[in-house]
C-alpha cells in the first residue's frame, strides 16, 4: 500500500504532538520527582550512594581524557604559538579553552555517554523486571526513592568532574609544554593567571557545567523511567539518553557561550 | 456506607481498554473483607490488568474501584501510596530488588514504613522468610534464587507489613508440587489466621478453587460466572463448564481473533 502525501503530513504531526507530550511528561515527571519531600529517613546515604556510582565510578574516564585533551592542546598551541615567538601564551590558551569549552562540554558528553547511559539502563531495567511497579505497592514512590537521587547525585556530580577534567587537563599541558617541549615554567604559569578570571571563566565554566549535568540526568533518568520494558525499548532509551544529551549539550553550549561571552 | 465495611473492594462499570481492545466492558466486581476470592478466566483476560487496575498503577477508562470504602480515583498521589501500604502484592515475576540481598527485600518495607529497632526488624523478616520455607537462604542474592523461590521471597516481603489484602498474580505458576502445596495452605492461613483479604489471580484450576471463598471467572472483557466453587464446578452455563472442565472446544474461543485460516494460508490476508 503506497503512503499518500496526507499520511505523510499526518505522520509528521503524529510525531510532533509525541514529542510536545513527551516534553511534558518530562517535566511533570522532574517536578514530581525534586519538589516533593523525600518522606524516608536514609535519603543522604542513598544520595551518597549514588554519588558514588555516578560521579566517583567517571572519575577514570574524565581523568584520563582530561589528561590527554590538556597534553594534546598544549602540543597543538607549542607548533603554532612558536612560529610568533609567543609559545609562552600556550598556559593561558590551554587554561582558556578548558574552562570555558572544553572542561564542560567534553566532560558532560563522556558523562552522557559513561553514567547517563548506565542510568537509563538501570531504571528501564527495574521497570521491565516490575522492581517500580513493586516499589508502588510497597507504598514507595519510585520517583522518590529511585530518581531523585540519581538525578541530584548528577547534576552535583557534573561540575565536580568538569573542574578535575580542566585540573588534569592544565597539568597534562605542563607535562607537555614545560617539561618535554621546554616553555619557562614562570611565563607558562604567569600568562594564565593574568588571563583567567575567576568570575567570567572559571565561573561561567562552573555555570556550564551545572547547567549540562542537570539536563543530562534529566534526561538520563526520564528516558529509563519512560522506556517500553522490553529489552529492545531499554536499549532504545540508553541510545537516546546518549543522542539527546549529546545534541542538548552542544546546543546548550551555544546559546550560553554566546549568551556569557558574546555580545548578547 | 455500610456496604464498603463488609467489602474490601468494590468495582462498579469497570471499563478498560488497551488501543483499540476491550479488556474490561463493564464489570462489576466485589471482593468481601477476610475471604479469599478466586479471579480466574483463560490467559490474556486482563487478570494481571485487573490487579493494577485494584494498585492504581493504572485507571479506568470508566467505572469506580473502592478500596476500603476510598475511591481510588479521588486520592492524590500522597494519600494513594498511603493506601496502597494496606495492599501487600506478590507480583508474577517476584520483582525482587536485585540490588538487596533476601533479606533486605523483605526488610525493605519495614524499614521505610516503620520505626522498628534492628533486633524486631530481623525477627519479623525470619519469621516470614520462615512461613515461606526459606529462613536458610536469607543472605543469598535475587540472581542466585530460582524463579519459584523468588517468588515465595516476594510472598514474604508483600506480607512483611501484615497488610489488611493480598494479591496474588499467579503464585503457582512455576512451583514444585512440595513448594505448590505450601502455598496453597499458607495462603488460606494467612488469610485466616491475620484476618485479612486475599484476592488470587491464577488460571491454577483446583488449587485455587480449593482454597477460594468465592470465584470469579473472566473471559471476552466480562465476568462470566461467580460463585462458590462448588456452584462453579456444577454450573450449566456452557462458557464456566468449558474453563472449569478446560476443554478446548466450546464458546470461549482458543485463538486469539485472526481472519480465516485457510484463507491466510492461501494467500490471503494475514492479519
Amino acid at each position: 500500500m503506497s503512503i499518500g502525501i496526507l499520511d505523510r503530513v499526518a505522520q509528521l504531526g503524529r510525531f510532533g504532538l509525541d514529542q510536545i507530550q513527551s516534553i511534558g511528561r518530562a517535566g511533570v515527571f522532574l517536578i514530581l520527582a525534586i519538589f516533593s519531600r523525600a518522606g524516608f529517613s536514609n535519603r543522604f546515604s542513598l544520595l551518597t550512594q549514588q554519588l558514588y556510582s555516578v560521579g566517583v565510578m567517571s572519575l577514570i574516564i574524565v581523568t584520563v581524557s582530561g589528561l590527554f585533551i590538556g597534553m594534546v592542546l598544549a602540543l597543538q598551541g607549542y607548533n603554532i604559538l612558536i612560529r610568533y615567538g609567543s609559545e609562552d601564551a600556550v598556559g593561558q590558551m590551554v587554561a582558556l579553552s578548558l574552562l570555558r569549552e572544553l572542561g564542560p562540554v567534553v566532560t558532560a558528553l563522556l558523562f552522557a555517554g559513561r553514567a547517563g547511559s548506565a542510568l537509563t539502563a538501570e531504571i528501564g531495567l527495574m521497570k521491565t523486571t516490575e522492581q517500580l511497579s513493586s516499589m508502588e505497592m510497597i507504598g514507595v514512590d519510585p520517583l522518590k526513592r529511585v530518581i531523585a537521587p540519581r538525578f541530584w547525585a548528577g547534576v552535583i556530580s557534573m561540575p565536580l568532574l568538569a573542574a578535575i577534567f580542566s585540573l588534569v587537563g592544565i597539568l597534562g599541558a605542563v607535562m607537555v609544554g614545560v617539561d618535554w617541549l621546554g616553555i619557562y615554567e614562570g611565563s607558562f604559569w604567569s600568562s594564565m593567571q593574568a588571563s583567567v578570571s575567576l568570575v567570567a571563566d572559571i565561573g561561567n565554566g562552573l555555570i556550564k557545567s551545572l547547567v549540562f549535568g542537570f539536563v543530562v540526568t534529566w534526561i538520563a533518568v526520564f528516558q529509563g523511567y519512560d522506556a517500553i520494558p522490553t529489552s529492545e525499548g531499554v536499549s532504545r532509551a540508553t541510545t537516546r539518553t546518549v543522542v539527546y544529551s549529546s545534541l542538548a549539550i552542544l546546543g546548550l553550549d551555544f546559546i550560553l557561550t554566546a549568551v556569557m561571552f558574546g555580545e548578547l | 456506607m455500610t456496604e464498603a465495611s463488609d467489602n474490601f473492594i468494590e468495582i462498579r462499570g469497570l471499563t478498560f481498554h488497551r488501543g483499540d481492545r476491550t479488556i474490561f466492558n463493564n464489570v462489576d466486581i466485589t471482593i468481601p473483607r477476610g475471604k479469599v476470592v478466586g479471579i480466574m478466566g483463560p490467559s490474556g483476560t486482563g487478570k494481571t490488568t485487573l490487579l493494577r487496575l485494584i494498585g492504581r498503577q493504572l485507571r479506568p477508562d470508566s467505572g469506580q474501584i473502592f478500596v476500603d470504602g476510598q475511591n481510588l480515583d479521588l486520592l492524590s498521589r500522597e494519600e494513594l501510596f498511603r493506601t496502597r501500604r494496606k495492599m501487600g502484592m506478590l507480583f508474577q515475576s517476584g520483582a525482587l530488588f536485585t540490588d538487596l540481598s533476601v533479606f533486605e527485600n523483605v526488610a525493605f518495607p519495614l524499614r521505610i514504613h516503620t520505626k522498628l529497632a534492628e533486633p524486631m526488624i530481623r525477627d519479623i523478616v525470619f519469621m516470614k522468610l520462615e512461613a515461606v520455607g526459606l529462613r536458610g537462604a536469607w543472605s543469598l542474592m535475587p540472581a542466585e534464587l530460582s524463579g519459584g523461590m523468588n517468588r515465595r521471597v516476594a510472598l514474604a516481603r508483600a506480607i512483611a507489613l501484615d497488610p489488611a489484602m493480598v494479591m496474588y498474580d499467579e503464585p503457582f505458576v512455576g512451583q514444585d508440587p512440595i513448594a505448590m502445596g505450601v502455598l496453597v495452605k499458607l495462603i488460606r492461613m494467612l488469610n485466616d489466621a491475620l484476618k485479612i483479604t486475599s484476592v488470587v489471580v491464577s488460571h491454577d484450576l483446583n488449587e485455587t478453587a480449593s482454597i477460594s471463598d468465592y470465584l470469579y471467572l473472566i473471559a471476552d472483557g466480562e465476568v462470566i460466572g461467580q460463585g462458590e466453587p462448588d456452584s462453579l464446578m456444577n454450573s450449566d452455563d456452557s462458557r464456566v463448564k468449558q474453563f472449569m472442565n478446560g476443554l478446548s472446544d466450546g464458546p470461549v474461543p482458543f485463538h486469539y481473533p485472526a481472519p480465516d485460516y485457510k484463507k491466510a494460508l492461501l494467500g490471503g490476508e494475514v492479519g
